[in-house]
């Protein structure tokens, strides 16, 4: 019900800022470097009924603005031109019009009433909810997005990509040109299936993000400790990109989304494979064996460069004043057991990571950081320890 | 009478630096008002040309996110507590007195005190930058829990805002308490300057939305250091909650640092169009309708957190309301110049340009107080290109426009208008290529608030930094000509202005250093 009528909605307004927007292309079009796609002007109308209602809603208030606009300026420089002393003009003395003080009061109001009623029509189906046929949820971390497919049992972090991530690096001296999807590129892309009405909650662990994909027309905010709801169903199969959109930190530019619509029997299958892997991964990883300290250390500098470099950084010296060095500290030269409980609580700016991080992961990264950076406290950490901490 | 004011003025009072520390004199106090504010302008403005350094291009060039961060943060800080503000401030302890023909304001040791805590808050704030683990890096709008990782800095950045909070409430109950009780016989209230209207209505705004603030960041504070949990919902609170209360100060607080500007304007229009103000009681009911809705339309800056949706639809109404009274005053500003006999000196450029470039402000307002479409907008360039409409070019240009408007008359001499008209030229045009692109930006989905950008929005930020650079080079013209006027020019009339009408024309250029010993009697 709610989604017919923002298809209605769409309808119904497309016809006169169509007609300008082609007027507006075909103007542009003349001068060709205006007309690519990076010295882009306007919103893109999406692939969602909710983001091209958003798309018709402004551009309805986008000319309204500009008919008010020419009518005031232009009122206003033919004032300029006319009544100017230079010419010869001489002031009038009238100070005072009830009747016309009435009327630019109530015409613009009619105006808003106009601008009003379509908007509660797209807000009312942009909120409804209801009726989803799946439900993903949507957590976000310093710096990146978990996404829990909460029917088919799916979860997974996604990070931004390898080469982009190299690429922002200060001073890196790589060109941003030469990345492909630079900055709007992760790892592993958040998949659905078109066609379906997608139910999405939002949360975050530490503090509040944003999840935010333009041409899906969402973004609700992701708050610690609550859970938010919106919802999208793409039309269309194919990539769209975004970014996380609330202030979260140093970090905050360097989180994205990605979203890979495909058709429902791809999706399946991509479930599929998905589960798969994650059974691989278990069997590999049982926190119930004894690990060898060459395999715990292989995969902690694994675990290490994807989570803990960030702010410790590659070498394990830190920020002084902001992110404390791991070389030589006391935590990762004393006892074992203050070390797992830093690592699996948290203290401060340094997140809790006994939900992110699977038991062998956290042994492996601290027997990683005992044993790096030029420390020397030679224990190995078994998973068995950690899980059972 | 005259005489002992006379004496008063050069006997008792201290030379120097002294002279500064210790004035109860409001023309004094407002220079020095004005001079922090013109400081603070460069200061800030200093931070936004790093920004535009580092996002000239994609990739890190310069500095680090967190640093990056901690620019934009402290640049907005500064220039809204540090120089807007403040630059109200010194022009209405300038203006209010001879307005309404008093001989100074009403409560002038309190005057004093609240100009002299301004330093130390901003002493405060940017002593940050040197310290271990770097400035606030949370946004000027410090949302819990993310402005609660703030190192060492941390209570520094509350202290600093508790300070300027408590100048700004100091300041508005002298300018309240002025205005009541200091008005020369026959000085109605409907009869007041505009911009001495928009000042009263200011000064309530002020003294209701900055307890509210300083409420806020207080339990940040607790939060931080004293085991609260206002803002965690791990202990029970609500991390939402606080971005309520800040809006709440934070929506009135826009207001706070425009409605001054449309006094200004509608000061000086008349001036130059020769003409009365058309409208004046209506530009009086329009203001007090913006105040009043100002404090219910917070919400909209926080559309996404996810709210029922009776709330996002009573903010959304209540939003779009205000386009009414803002075009009431817009169409009275027009109805003025129509059928005026208008000249174009350097104030009224200003003002024209205020009028033109705010209503593109407003219009992206209006925009963005459409819930749905606000969805796409919310943080994204698209709000920063808005903000800097309505602040820079209206509310930045209001007070360059006044500084020319009346500096002949605190000075006793006329600036240089070829200068002048240069730098409203040069800064129109440059701070255009500066923000209109951001407007571009934000429609194709670059975020606000990063260091870094995705290539598809190269091309617009190179340009926005270009005009960026040159409206920033442009400024120091600005200086040049005060520096200059201040030290000599063509000798000022009384009156100034062909157009000039009010109390502040009747005296001589300069002013004598207490306005009206003996009130004027006003008709
Ligand atoms: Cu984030």
């Amino acid at each position: 019900m709610s989604q017919a009528r923002g298809q209605t909605m769409g309808r119904g307004t497309r016809k006169f800022p169509r007609s300008m927007a082609q007027l507006i292309t075909a103007l542009l079009s003349l001068c060709p470097a205006i007309a690519s796609a990076d010295w882009a002007l306007n919103m893109r109308p999406g692939v969602t009924p909710n983001s091209q209602g958003i798309y018709h809603l402004h551009m309805i208030v986008l000319w309204i603005c500009v008919v008010i606009g020419v009518l005031v300026f232009g009122v206003m420089f033919y004032s300029i031109l006319h009544f100017r002393k230079s010419r010869g003009a001489r002031a009038a003395h009238f100070h005072e019009n009830t009747t016309v003080e009435i009327v630019w009061t109530l015409i613009p109001f009619v105006i808003l009433v106009c601008v009003a009623v379509p908007a509660t029509r797209t807000l009312i189906a942009m909120e409804s909810t209801g009726n989803a046929d799946m439900t993903i949820k949507a957590t976000g971390y310093q710096w990146r997005w978990h996404y829990d497919y909460l029917d088919q049992g799916v979860s997974f972090f996604s990070v931004l990509a390898e080469k982009s991530n190299e690429a922002r690096q200060p001073r890196s001296g790589i060109d941003p040109h030469t990345v492909e999807n630079y900055l709007l590129d992760v790892d592993q892309p958040l998949v659905v299936p078109v066609g379906k009405k997608v139910r999405l909650l939002t949360t975050a662990n530490d503090v509040i993000h944003a999840w935010w994909v333009p041409e899906l027309g969402v973004k609700r905010d992701a708050i610690p400790g609550f859970i938010n709801e919106s919802w999208f169903k793409v039309e269309t199969p194919g990539t769209y990109r975004g970014q996380c959109a609330e202030l979260c930190g140093k970090d905050h530019g360097f989180m994205p989304i990605v979203v890979v619509a495909k058709e429902e029997g791809e999706f399946n299958k991509w479930v599929e494979d998905k589960k798969a892997a994650a059974l691989a991964e278990a069997a590999a990883n049982d926190p119930n064996r004894e690990w060898k300290k060459e395999e715990l250390m292989a995969k902690g500098a694994e675990v290490y460069t994807k989570n803990c470099a960030v702010c410790h950084q590659a070498d394990g010296k830190g920020v002084p004043g902001n992110f404390p060095a791991l070389a030589g500290s006391e935590i990762a030269n004393g006892n074992v057991d203050d070390h797992i409980d830093r690592v699996l609580f948290g203290k401060n700016q340094m997140p809790a990571w006994k939900e992110t991080l699977s038991p062998v992961e956290i042994a492996a990264v601290i027997t990683y950081e005992r044993n790096s950076f030029g420390n020397t406290a030679g224990d190995v950490v078994q998973p068995k320890k950690v899980a059972e901490y | 009478m005259a005489h002992a004011a006379h004496h008063d003025d050069h006997a008792h009072h201290p030379t120097g630096v002294m002279r500064w520390i210790t004035t109860t004199n409001n023309k004094d106090i407002g220079t020095l008002y004005l001079s922090f504010a013109l400081l603070m302008f460069f200061i800030g403005g200093s931070m936004a040309m790093i920004i535009r350094a580092e996002l000239f291009k994609p990739g890190l060039q310069f500095v680090d996110p967190q640093f990056f961060n901690s620019m934009t943060t402290l640049h907005a800080l500064v220039m809204i507590f540090g120089a807007v503000m403040p630059a109200f401030v010194g022009l209405a302890n300038w203006m209010i007195p001879m307005m309404i023909g008093a001989p100074d304001m009403a409560l002038p040791r309190l005057n004093n005190w609240s100009f002299w805590l301004l330093p130390f808050a901003f002493t405060l704030l940017l002593s940050t930058l040197f310290m271990p683990g770097g400035a606030p890096a949370g946004g000027w709008t410090m949302y819990a829990p993310l402005v609660l990782q703030t190192g060492e800095a941390f209570p520094f950045l509350i202290f600093a805002v508790h300070i300027m909070g408590i100048s700004s409430i100091m300041g508005a109950i002298n300018i309240i308490a002025t205005v009541f009780n200091m008005r020369a016989p026959g000085m109605t209230f409907m009869k007041l300057p505009l911009f001495v209207w928009t000042w009263i209505i200011t000064a309530f705004l002020l003294i209701a939305a900055m307890p509210v603030l300083a409420g806020a960041v207080t339990m940040l504070l607790t939060d931080k250091f004293f085991g609260t949990s206002f803002f965690s919902a791990a202990g029970g609170g609500d991390p939402v909650m606080f971005q309520h209360i800040f809006w709440f100060f934070g929506h009135p607080e826009v207001y706070i640092m425009i409605l001054p500007a449309f006094g200004i304007v509608s000061a000086i229009v008349p001036t130059f169009a020769r003409k009365p103000l058309f409208g004046y009681a209506s530009m009086v009911y329009a203001t007090a309708s913006i105040a009043f809705l100002s404090f219910i339309v917070w919400a909209h800056h926080m559309f996404t957190v996810g709210m029922p949706l009776a709330g996002e639809l009573f903010f959304m109404y209540t939003t779009v309301l205000i386009a009414v009274p803002t075009g009431v005053k817009i169409f009275n500003w027009l109805a003025t110049m129509w059928r005026g006999s208008m000249t174009f000196e350097t104030p009224m450029l200003f003002a024209l340009g205020f009028i033109v470039m705010f209503t593109i402000g407003g219009f992206s307002g209006l925009m963005l107080g459409v819930t749905p479409a606000d969805f796409q907008y919310q943080d994204t360039y698209f709000v920063v290109a808005h903000f800097h409409y309505v602040l820079v070019t209206g509310a930045v240009f209001a007070i360059m426009g006044a500084t020319y408007f009346w500096l002949p008359k605190w000075t006793g001499h006329m600036y240089d208008e070829t200068l002048g008209k240069w730098h409203f030229w040069l800064s129109t045009i440059f701070v255009n290529v500066l923000f209109f692109p951001q407007h571009f930006l934000g429609l194709a989905g670059m975020p606000r608030r990063i260091p870094d950008y995705a290539v598809q929005f190269a091309d617009w930020n190179m340009v926005s930094s270009i005009g960026g650079f040159c409206f920033g080079a442009t400024q120091l013209l600005f200086l040049y000509v005060i520096v200059k006027c201040v030290r000599g020019g063509a000798k000022a009339s009384d009156r100034v202005w062909e157009g000039a009408e009010g109390l502040e024309w009747i005296l001589p250029s300069p002013p004598p250093y207490h306005s009206f010993v003996n009130p004027p009697l006003v008709k």
